[in-house]
């Protein structure tokens, strides 16, 4: 399935995911890491810790809603694969980013901005994996 | 106001993801397809959001503390270890399996695709099975040391 090149479009809306981090340390300062915060809000790590956790989630869902205010349609979603490999790598992706301790949003650029050692190293690894991975399947495997 | 600013904050990310690009599987799967068909895309997603925050967090720690907590809470581990690298590593097989990663799949439950409801489940089961594992290698370890 070809995709259109929206070098501007993806740029600005980095640019928004860079804001959310940058304001998330201002006010709360906290990592803004989708798999630490998630986790968190289903196994809180300490009392009191869970209500700002809900409060994000909320707000990350409510996204779409506001771009289709803006725009009049919903921000597209299509799934190339099937229901099975949803499942298979929904399941994959949260025991790695568990033992890793975080993914794109928390490693790749909160960390990354940080400049740290770890999650520079963990960036450079799950953009290899992940690259090596989307090779097998579509030119290995043929899915 | 602490829940209202951090609904805010969400609203930003949710709102960045849906423009970005990083709520499509099809389009992040793409960018990583250099053999087939690319979409360089997700470079100027990383690098619109790398140098914004690369900036913003130098203006915010200029101050002794954020605006409604009482410290920065910023990891300060600093050690490359194998937990790290391999949950990396794993990380990386399931989001090239999917498309997802958890920061795409979470604002994208507000488009009300079902493929979605479907991954962040068995996401959040993967994140579930992955904590007990450690907590019982913890035990293990500890009741192992113990004896």
């Amino acid at each position: 399935m070809l995709t259109d090149f929206t070098p501007w479009q993806s740029l600005f809306g980095g640019s928004l995911i860079g804001l959310a981090s940058v304001l998330l340390m201002l006010v709360h300062g906290r990592i803004m890491g989708a798999t630490g915060i998630l986790a968190g809000a289903f196994v809180p790590e300490a009392p009191g810790d869970r209500g700002w956790r809900i409060a994000i989630l909320a707000g990350m869902v409510s996204g779409p809603l506001v771009f289709w205010l803006a725009t009049g349609a919903m921000p597209a979603v299509e799934v190339p694969v099937s229901t099975t490999m949803m499942i298979v790598g929904g399941f994959i992706v949260g025991l790695g980013v568990t033992f890793g301790s975080g993914c794109t949003s928390g490693h790749g650029v909160c960390g990354m901005a940080r400049l740290s050692r770890r999650s520079i190293a963990a960036t450079l690894t799950f953009m290899l994996t992940t690259a090596a991975t989307v090779y097998v399947v579509r030119h290995v495997m043929g899915g | 106001m602490r829940l209202f600013l951090a609904y805010v904050i969400g609203l930003v990310f949710g709102l960045g993801i849906s423009i970005s690009g990083m709520a499509n599987p099809a389009k992040v799967l793409n960018f990583f397809d250099f053999a087939g068909s690319w979409d360089p895309s997700l470079a100027f997603v990383m690098g619109g959001a790398f140098v914004v925050a690369f900036i913003g967090y130098r203006l915010v720690f200029r101050r002794p503390a954020p605006l409604l907590a009482p410290r920065f809470a910023v990891p300060g581990n600093t050690r490359l270890d194998a937990k790290l690298l391999g949950g990396a590593a794993v990380f990386g097989i399931g989001w090239g399996i999917s498309g997802f990663c958890p920061g795409g799949s979470l604002p994208a439950l507000g488009t009300g695709n079902t493929e979605v409801y479907i991954f962040t489940g068995a996401l959040l089961a993967g994140i579930i099975a992955a904590k007990l594992l450690m907590q019982f290698t913890i035990k293990w370890s500890s009741a192992r040391a113990a004896a």
